[in-house]
């Protein structure tokens, strides 16, 4: 079969931009409801958007070298990376993307890239709160990908694929066929990584806008800022869409899609409201204790009971 | 095109030791002209008016104003205002009541590590003209003699409504295209520095650049 690189690229570009805008309404929606908590009215729905035009408009911009330039590069290349290889909407040629048979392992390699490059670019900037706030974030991204991977190892046994389109196709069928009753264990353990992941608090340590200000992006500003701002919002957005695919049995259409990503998320903003911000070394206990034990379990109940 | 009045393109750097002289540029601020399209600066002004970010340095005991605006009484993420940490991504500089040299010293730091546009509004009577530190041996008197401001506020202390109503008047006026303190304080650097030099002795910092 013929593959028609140009519309494939032209559908990327679609979802690309799609997934970009849902992220930053869905971040001013998110905003509004934990400012429902706190008695307030919250932001305008387009203040995302003014905020990355603002940034984008600025007239001056100090540069600290090419790696500092290079961090917000790297950062939303991994976002778009990430997105570029999940299928989107089950079913759908238009938004399938480039997912292949082995998606999975590249999606979660994408997911540690954007991290790392950002890790760089933060540390040429020289301030000493950007390298404790990449410190702290690192070390805790490494604790909470640890009952995420076990969590997906659980699933790739289960389902005997490395394919996201296949563990989808699986998951078909009605509601008791979704990852989320079939192995409630492995996703117990997800949701629990996925904390972590969205840093709300209580793991938003390495941010920490009142002790370290606001931990990596300190030096970051004008088009840089704006960029990481984008990416923030594509990054969040793409994370719950593999959520979604992997857990919750995905989406046959846009409107599924927002609704699933959307409860998905208020898991994290229910604990983020309710919880205090956790120490770095408090978080990474957390996480090495109950979440890998929780992986650990899924494995073991997916060799035990589901593949037998 | 907007030029700086002085003929100099480096700075002279004099208050850093011979060791320290490399880690710093010594180049001259620039100045800034708008887009050349009208439309195009119509609406970055518009953008940057409804996204104020205001920088959380509080100078005086007018920083004990700004807490209540975040509150749910206030609530100024309505009108696009939020706190930003870092001077580096804020867009606002509040300046909360009295400036001892002390503070002045810091305020003129993290004024010229904001990147421009930049706004700044000097809140109380104590910028004007020194307030009830008419006669501190250590308090400045007029804030504008040694950063450019856009917006005075005047009382002792102004409430947190006032400073709402001048957030909205410096919305107002930054989409006028009013506010070019980051301009001015480029044109005039010379006088700028000259004051601040006469009040801060201990000059221990490059001239401008961070």
């Amino acid at each position: 079969m013929e593959i028609n690189w140009l519309q494939k690229i032209g559908n990327f570009g679609l979802t690309l931009s799609i997934v970009l805008v849902y992220g930053l309404l869905m971040g001013a929606f998110i905003e509004r409801i934990i400012a429902k908590v706190q008695g307030r009215i919250g932001i305008p729905y387009s203040q995302p958007f003014i905020n990355i035009l603002k940034n984008f408009f600025k007239r001056t911009a100090v540069s600290h070298g090419v790696m500092f330039e290079l961090g917000p590069v790297f950062r939303i290349a991994g976002g778009v990376g990430t997105l570029a290889f999940i299928p989107v909407i089950f079913g759908s040629e238009t938004f399938s993307n480039f997912s292949f048979a082995g998606d999975l392992m590249l999606v979660i390699y994408f997911m540690f890239f954007g991290q790392l490059g950002m890790a760089l670019g933060a540390g040429e900037s020289g301030h000493p709160y950007a390298a404790i706030g990449i410190a702290r974030g690192l070390s805790q991204m490494t604790s909470y990908e640890v009952p995420f991977a076990l969590a997906v190892v659980a699933i790739v046994i289960q389902y005997d694929t490395l394919s996201i389109n296949e563990i989808i196709a699986a998951q078909q069928g009605g509601y008791q066929n979704w990852t989320l009753f079939t192995n409630p264990i492995a996703v117990a353990a997800a949701m629990l990584a996925f904390l972590g992941m969205t840093g709300y608090s209580p793991f938003d340590i390495f941010l920490a806008p009142q002790e370290i200000p606001i931990g990596p992006p300190t030096e970051f500003h004008s088009a840089y800022l704006s960029l990481l701002q984008a990416n923030r919002a594509l990054f969040g957005a793409t994370k719950l869409v593999l959520f979604m695919n992997l857990f919750f049995g995905g989406a046959t259409g846009w409107v599924e899609l927002m609704i699933k990503t959307w409860v998905i998320y208020m898991v994290a903003i229910a604990v983020g409201v309710a919880f205090p911000r956790f120490r770095v070394d408090q978080s990474i206990r957390f996480f090495f204790r109950i979440p890998t034990l929780i992986g650990i379990a899924s494995i073991v109940y997916v060799q035990m009971v589901l593949v037998r | 095109m907007i030029k700086s009045l002085s003929t100099e393109t480096t700075l002279e750097n004099a208050g850093l030791s011979a060791e320290e002289q490399d880690l710093f540029s010594n180049a001259r601020p620039q100045a800034y002209e708008p887009y050349p399209i009208k439309a195009v600066e119509d609406f970055a002004n518009w953008c940057r008016a409804n996204s104020l970010w205001l920088l959380a340095f509080g100078t005086g005991c007018g920083a004990i104003e700004l807490r209540p605006l975040m509150t749910a009484r206030f609530d100024a993420n309505r009108i696009g205002v939020a706190g930003r940490p870092t001077p580096r991504q804020s867009s606002v500089f509040i300046i909360g009541g009295y400036s001892s040299v002390k503070t002045l010293k810091r305020i003129v730091r993290s004024y010229e590590q904001m990147q421009g546009p930049k706004f700044v509004i000097s809140l109380g009577i104590c910028p004007i003209n020194g307030g009830m530190y008419w006669d501190s041996y250590n308090t400045i008197k007029r804030l504008d003699q040694y950063i450019p401001v856009d917006l005075y506020i005047t009382g002792c202390m102004p409430r947190p409504e006032v400073l709402v109503g001048g957030l909205l008047e410096l919305k107002k006026m930054i989409k006028e295209g009013r506010c070019d303190g980051a301009n001015r304080y480029v044109e005039n650097f010379d006088w700028y520095k000259a004051n601040q030099k006469k009040v801060i002795k201990n000059w221990n910092m490059p001239d401008y650049n961070w």
